[in-house]
């Protein structure tokens, strides 16, 4: 099932946030979201440390109960279309000592569409191997996760989502701590999800990259900022909301210090 | 040799405990693949303690030990999930409650017995050449129903254990996954009840699991291995036991934790000796 076929023509192509809230227990994270992103549309997330751009991926792939408000995925609510949303993890929350070989991992990506008991079909382990080879990890296949590098873990975890064949696909800072080869690939796959209509979210660090690569910037600080293009949402006003006392003025330009809490490892990066 | 190894098959009674052992170390071994790459070896032991004062009162009603651990066990495996699924407590905390609780309890209904000694020390250290034969179809039954239902579902399983988010977002019912294998975990504990005691029925979830895990690279590969190896440490447990008339179940978990040291020092890709000589012979090369 290609991602169109599982949208009505009745239905409007696009992701719809009302009035939303998300928190853990009484503590809300993020407060009054109003969003609508239109199918196919590619989004850079961007905003300070604890800003709540992991949370909005969670809370859109239903790891997060919604405290207020509601989620449309082409206008019905979240779960109702199986599947059809792929999230690629940040590198700390993924066991990399557990005992699978890319193959498998891949394959996970399937198990939607398969069924959970039954084995792989010949369509199946086409796409699957069709991802592998798409990211350019097919030649591991066989090889642990473990003894891969970080570049190559996370291309495996982007073949599991294109596996995934999602209409929405979540990246949590998939350019933080990769080889250039990864952040090459990961571009190369964002250009080419344009021509599969898939809706990608990513969230980053990168504000230079976010205004280079994306056609539209969701600027958050526990709410929204900004929503629009580049241009419209990286003015000083909104980078001096979502930044505040992060943000510097260096030889009249505007420079964000993104300087980590000082029990995080890494030095200071000046996007 | 053959004659020593034949020689105590004569009696019913070894042949009854060899065939119990040699299941328990199986089924222990494939599920304690998950207890050991989850971490849920606390959760193994709790279950196992849970047993007690099913046990106990199953014997002040003169009704089946089996039966009243299994009970115990089961109850306890939803208490915890229930506990924990809340989100209030962690889910150690709850494991911590409840099994030091169900042990107190279990300790309080055993005073009120006083010829306890015999049958009780049975349960907590095992008499695998008590088992009888009703006994080993019973295990022979779980045994298969534990590991039917670990083939079944070993795609969920896996997606569960090693990416729950993942497990979400294809919209697998994570609460009642890990509530199964909750359930699973108890039916296994209940089985080892006889063969090991409660209080090493961890080693025999764990220790074949953590072996196997330094000798493979695929989890299918993993659970045969570490069956092999709980079959293994069952058999050469039980011959030495009856050799040097030691615990059973003693024996057999002194076995596996040889078996385990062996592959943590020599394991061809991971063991600790074989990296330090690896290491040692690139200083060497660089040194020339």
């Amino acid at each position: 099932m290609t991602p169109h076929e599982l949208i009505s023509p009745a239905e409007p192509a696009r992701l719809e946030l009302t009035d939303v809230s998300i928190g853990y227990g009484s503590r809300l994270i993020l407060e009054n979201i109003n969003l609508e992103i239109a199918h196919g549309a590619q989004v850079a997330v961007v905003g300070p440390n604890g800003a709540g751009k992991s949370t909005l991926f969670k809370a859109l792939v239903g790891l997060l109960p919604i405290k207020q408000g509601q989620i449309l995925i082409h206008s019905q609510p979240l779960g109702h279309h199986q599947d059809c949303v792929a999230y690629i993890p940040q590198r700390e929350e993924v066991d990399w000592r557990f005992p699978v070989t890319v193959l498998d991992v891949v394959s996970m990506g399937r198990m939607g569409k398969s069924g959970w008991f039954r084995r792989m079909g010949d369509s199946d382990r086409k796409s699957v191997l069709k991802a592998m080879v798409q990211m350019g990890i097919d030649q591991w296949a066989g090889e642990a996760i473990g003894d891969l590098s970080g570049g190559q873990q996370q291309r495996v975890f982007l073949a599991r989502a294109l596996a995934q064949e999602p209409h929405i696909l979540l990246m949590d800072e998939p350019f933080t701590g990769v080889d250039a080869t990864t952040q090459e690939v990961t571009l190369q796959l964002l250009h080419d999800l344009k021509s599969l209509k898939v809706t990608v979210l990513v969230s980053t660090h990168d504000l230079n990259m976010a205004a280079q690569e994306f056609a539209q910037v969701l600027l958050l600080n526990r709410r929204i900022v900004a929503f629009g293009t580049p241009q419209e949402v990286f003015t000083p006003e909104h980078l001096r909301q979502a930044f505040g006392s992060h943000l510097l003025t260096v030889n009249s330009e505007m420079v964000v210090d993104e300087c980590c809490p000082p029990d995080e490892k890494g030095g200071h990066s000046h996007d | 040799m053959i004659n020593w190894l034949v020689e105590p098959l004569q009696y019913a009674f070894m042949q009854r405990g060899l065939i119990a052992s040699i299941l328990v170390g199986i089924v222990c071994a494939v599920i304690g693949c998950y207890v050991v790459l989850r971490g849920l070896a606390f959760l193994g032991d709790a279950l196992a303690h849970a047993v007690l004062p099913g046990v106990a009162l199953a014997y002040l009603l003169g009704g089946s030990l089996l039966g009243g651990a299994l009970i115990a066990a089961l109850l306890v495996a939803v208490a915890i999930s229930l506990f924990s699924s809340e989100g209030r407590i962690k889910e150690d905390t709850a494991i911590g409650i409840l099994f030091s609780a169900s042990l107190a309890l279990g300790v309080a209904l055993i005073s009120t017995i006083r010829t306890y000694a015999v049958d009780l020390s049975h349960i907590l250290f095992g008499n695998v050449l008590g088992v009888s034969v009703s006994d080993i179809w019973l295990i022979l039954g779980l045994t298969v129903v534990v590991l039917a239902v670990l083939l079944i579902l070993y795609r969920p399983f896996l997606v569960v254990s090693f990416d729950p988010v993942l497990a979400t977002t294809l919209r697998l019912p994570t609460q009642l996954l890990r509530g199964l294998m909750l359930v699973l975990l108890a039916l296994t504990v209940v089985i080892s009840l006889q063969t090991v005691g409660i209080g090493l029925v961890t080693a025999m979830l764990v220790t074949p699991g953590a072996a196997a895990y330094l000798l493979t690279r695929r989890l299918p590969a993993m659970m045969v291995v570490a069956a092999g190896i709980g079959a293994l440490s069952s058999t050469i447990g039980l011959y030495l036991s009856y050799y040097l008339n030691i615990a059973s179940g003693a024996a057999v978990v002194l076995v596996a934790t040889l078996i385990f040291l062996l592959v943590y020092l020599f394991a061809p890709e991971r063991g600790l000796l074989t990296q330090w000589f690896k290491t040692r012979g690139v200083r060497r090369e660089i040194a020339r």
